[in-house]
């Protein structure tokens, strides 16, 4: 394993005395002093600061930049329009999913694609393999630094140290060019987290700047600083898909319930149609669902879930929910049972935990 | 030292504690252990009269991030367990020596207890570990 790499708020983490991990090759905090669960409950009551620098950027350009992208993504581009954002699974011949990202369009021969950090390398061969006609790709990744600003005071704190008018951004927006505190940034009104916020992408080298800007114009609201625990659990209470938990190789997106973001009658062929296209007709053996624990027990990635000495899936992401104050989790489960059964046992070590089976997101903030 | 250590407890290398009076010991998790292993959300206790082994788990304490297991410090039989844990496990982050003791058991050989750690031996102790964090 190589060392792993500090991103441009290496310092701001540790000023901060924030607990310091090696995350997928990052050194990132996973989180501060005051805890995750107080970084949950500031994240929705008020309003956080992340890191996500971690996050790989790659640029698509080119005259056949939206022919590309329509046939990589399972998800059509075809309707979005300049400075929008989609979102979409990118998936394999046989339907399992390569990565989950968004794709910013500046123009129609202009993208820029967000991915998971862990993925970026793979992300980034699988876009050249499949490229074709005149397609420009770039990894920008090591160039950006990402601020997640998440959370209800977010439209506010960054109003303060940027001129254009934040309430005029709509969700999945974003504005290039944008100088905020004289960074030249990208601002998108997007997140990971359920709550409203932005993303504010810029170079490296301005990226000390950026960051201190927003700490300074957060303290009136008493900005606080999130870590990755507590991305992981706003995210889970969000039901938010985690690639390698939700989604991987071997689950598609029709599994992981993200049906509305793949386009099956997108009219030009895409990788994963057939097999997605017959998945959905054939039906497949496990499916996203959602559960609450009905005893005292954490739920954790891995454990079987179990009715009548059968085991019917597997929990893919679980925890302790500090904003609703139960433990919760997102699990594989045999549809059919999924959708007969109203309870089902957890096998925690050596005993089974009951939990009733729940409709996602376990958490949707108040508009 | 950042982290509490108590005088008159033993102490073990896995940050368990152990409070002797007469023939019984309590056991919980040090000041250290809880807060690496920051907010406890639950705990699994052992069953009342089962036998615990010195050094292997008798107890599950998990925080939000991560499960640890809580080792005996000496063998013996559990006499008793603190239920008021199960509704709150967060009394251990909270008084991790006195309300957040976890369960109490009948030391069976005194030789155990001696050659735990004393207050002094356990903080080089974690000190060492945090060097080499």
């Amino acid at each position: 394993m190589t060392e792993a790499k500090k991103t441009p708020f290496f310092e701001k983490h540790v000023a901060l005395n924030g607990k310091i991990i090696d995350y997928n090759g990052w050194y990132l905090p996973v989180q501060f002093p005051q805890g995750l669960v107080e970084e949950v409950h500031d994240t929705r009551k008020r309003a956080t600061i992340c890191d996500v620098s971690h996050m790989g950027e790659v640029s698509v350009q080119g005259k056949d930049a939206e022919a590309y992208l329509q046939k990589i993504l399972v998800n059509d581009i075809s309707k979005v329009k300049d400075n929008s954002i989609i979102y979409s699974p990118v998936c394999y011949s046989h339907g399992g999913v390569v990565d989950d990202i968004l794709i910013y369009r500046i123009n129609s021969e202009n993208y820029f694609l967000v991915v998971n950090a862990a993925n970026t390398d793979k992300d980034y061969e699988w876009f050249q393999e499949n490229s074709f006609g005149d397609v420009r790709l770039q990894n920008l990744s090591p160039q950006y630094a990402q601020i997640a600003l998440q959370g209800p005071d977010s439209e506010a704190i960054l109003q303060e140290i940027t001129d254009i008018d934040l309430s005029e951004m709509k969700y999945y927006r974003f504005l290039t060019d944008v100088s905020v505190a004289g960074v030249n940034s990208i601002i998108s009104r997007t997140g990971y987290t359920g709550e409203d916020g932005f993303e504010v992408y810029c170079k490296t080298d301005g990226a000390s700047a950026l960051w201190d800007a927003v700490w300074d114009a957060g303290q009136q609201k008493q900005l606080s600083p999130a870590g990755l625990g507590s991305r992981d659990v706003l995210r889970l209470e969000a039901s938010l898909p985690l690639y390698g938990h939700e989604l991987s190789e071997e689950i598609t997106p029709l599994q992981a319930g993200l049906n509305r973001f793949v386009a099956l009658e997108k009219p030009v062929l895409f990788n994963g149609q057939e097999a997605l296209q017959k998945q959905k007709q054939e039906g497949f053996s496990r499916k996203l669902f959602g559960l609450e624990m009905l005893e005292r027990g954490v739920p954790r990635e891995g454990y079987p879930i179990v009715v009548d000495d059968q085991e019917i899936g597997w929990v893919s992401s679980g925890s302790y929910s500090p904003t609703l104050d139960k433990f919760i989790a997102m699990a594989f489960i045999d549809p059919e049972m999924g959708k007969q059964l109203e309870e089902v046992n957890i096998l925690i070590r050596k005993r089974t935990y009951r939990a009733k089976i729940t409709k996602m997101p376990f958490y949707r903030r108040d508009n | 030292m950042k982290y509490k250590v108590i005088d008159g407890l033993k102490y073990t290398k896995q940050h368990e504690w152990a409070r002797q009076e007469n023939s019984i010991a309590a056991v919980g998790l040090s000041d250290y252990a809880q807060d690496k292993l920051g907010e406890i959300v639950f705990v699994e206790l052992p069953d009342v009269g089962s036998e615990v082994e010195a050094g292997k788990s008798a107890a599950v304490i998990e925080s939000v991030k991560a499960v640890a297991d809580l080792y005996a410090p000496v063998d013996g039989k559990v006499t008793e367990v603190n239920e008021a844990l199960l509704d709150q496990p967060e009394v251990i982050n909270q008084d991790p020596y006195g309300e957040g003791w976890v369960f109490k058991v009948e030391i069976k050989d005194e030789g155990q207890m001696d050659a735990l750690m004393d207050k002094s031996t356990y903080e080089e102790f974690i000190i060492k570990e945090e060097e080499e964090e």
